[in-house]
């Protein structure tokens, strides 16, 4: 049977001079490491997220969409896809239409440029983006007419 | 026998489906106090937003061939337009949603064009063979490709009798924001569904200067497509192979 001081990370007895010096340096390591992490932080622009043109408040609350706008956007896009459920809400148009970022001329840039809304967190991030593979990433497009019969 | 029991069933379902219309679309023109005929209509068949399609609707073509007139494309330019589908110069795999097709009796020498394109089988071989679900068939019976599950596998190529589907081959950009295309992926005809779940007609049928394309719902009995199919003549490509078609041609 095990006993029971093993189950401690901390042994019980007094520690020999070699097992302190072991613990010392594994702790200033992690303090140098932070150290370092922080002022790399310092040193990496934070992104600068590009307001909504419509309004203040984005579809849902700011926090709830750091955390879930995937989810969201993975929920819209089964519904739109197999049910042909069309709400704009949490459509993915609907973040780079609201968001849009306007470069030169006038023109929304596209997610090649580093300032498009997506881009500006997704690249602080370093989380890839595989929706532009397929889907255009600025508002916009022909308009269709023609109404059925 | 059967064909009794099928027809009464079918006139069933077509009468609920009416009923429900209707009863919707009543209220709604008591609401609104409106009693234009044909603003009744137009209310009665547009789908909300966030409304599932239904599968009492079956979306489907009724192509007239003797209409078809010769070295007229302009059905697979809208198309082309419509998507954004530009060529790369190689024409054994450049996307083609829709071609014209040209057709000659050999003993007459009588030769028949058409427009020849996702034909939105009821029971479709490229769903049955997709090994990942992503070839799938709507409610209201259009058939798609979800690129978000496609890998690319090309089974679906090979199963379809109509060769409809083409496989991405190249970095496509420029794409249109209701028309999602993407290298490593198969696509076809959609029938426009974005057009259509916004209660406008598909491109190729909106462009075409002779009326030979007629979209509507076929399990609608009031509707044009049912009526016409009811009353003349019209045939599946490959009837044969029994996969009840979304889209009937007349004059072949």
């Amino acid at each position: 049977m095990q006993s029971t001081q093993s189950l401690y990370c901390f042994s019980l007895r007094p520690l020999r001079l070699r097992e302190l010096c072991v613990r010392y340096s594994v702790i200033t390591g992690a303090l140098v490491l932070m150290f370092f992490s922080f002022t790399a932080a310092a040193g990496v622009p934070v992104p600068d997220i590009p307001d909504a043109i419509k309004g203040e408040q984005c579809v849902e609350e700011t926090g709830f969409m750091r955390r879930n706008h995937m989810k969201l956007l993975s929920h819209q896009r089964d519904d739109t896809v197999h049910l042909g459920i069309r709400t704009q809400k949490h459509s993915l148009k609907n973040c780079f239409t609201c968001h849009v970022v306007t470069g030169a001329n006038n023109q929304p840039v596209t997610v090649k440029d580093p300032r498009h809304f997506c881009r500006e967190c997704h690249d602080y991030a370093a989380v890839q983006i595989d929706c532009f593979q397929c889907h255009t990433s600025v508002p916009g497009g022909r308009k269709t007419t023609g109404a059925r019969p | 026998m059967s064909n009794e029991q099928d027809n009464t069933q079918n006139k069933q379902r077509i009468d609920r489906y009416r009923r429900k219309l209707l009863g919707g679309s009543a209220a709604l023109a008591g609401a609104a106090a409106l009693g234009s005929g044909v603003f009744f209509t137009s209310i009665a068949r547009a789908k909300p937003d966030a409304e599932p399609a239904s599968s009492e609707v079956r979306w489907g073509f009724l192509i007239d061939t003797n209409k078809c007139v010769d070295n007229c494309d302009k059905c697979v330019t809208a198309c082309n337009d419509e998507f954004n589908l530009t060529g790369f110069g190689r024409p054994e795999t450049d996307a083609q949603w829709i071609r014209t097709v040209t057709l000659r009796d050999k003993k007459t020498g009588h030769t028949t064009r058409l427009p020849l394109m996702c034909q939105h089988c009821a029971y479709p071989p490229c769903v049955d063979v997709c090994p990942t679900g992503a070839s799938f068939k709507r409610p209201d019976g259009i058939v798609l490709v979800d690129k978000h599950i496609c890998i690319g596998c090309r089974y679906c190529m090979m199963a379809c009798p109509y060769k409809a589907r083409s496989f991405v081959h190249e970095t496509i950009e420029n794409q249109k924001e209701y028309g999602p295309r993407g290298k490593g992926t198969v696509e076809s005809c959609t029938l426009c569904v974005h057009r259509v779940d916004k209660d406008r007609i598909p491109a190729c049928a909106e462009a075409c200067p002779e009326k030979a394309i007629l979209f509507g719902n076929m399990n609608d009995a009031g509707s044009e497509i049912a009526q016409r199919m009811a009353s003349e003549a019209s045939t599946e490509i490959r009837g044969d192979l029994r996969l009840n078609l979304g889209v009937r041609y007349q004059g072949i």
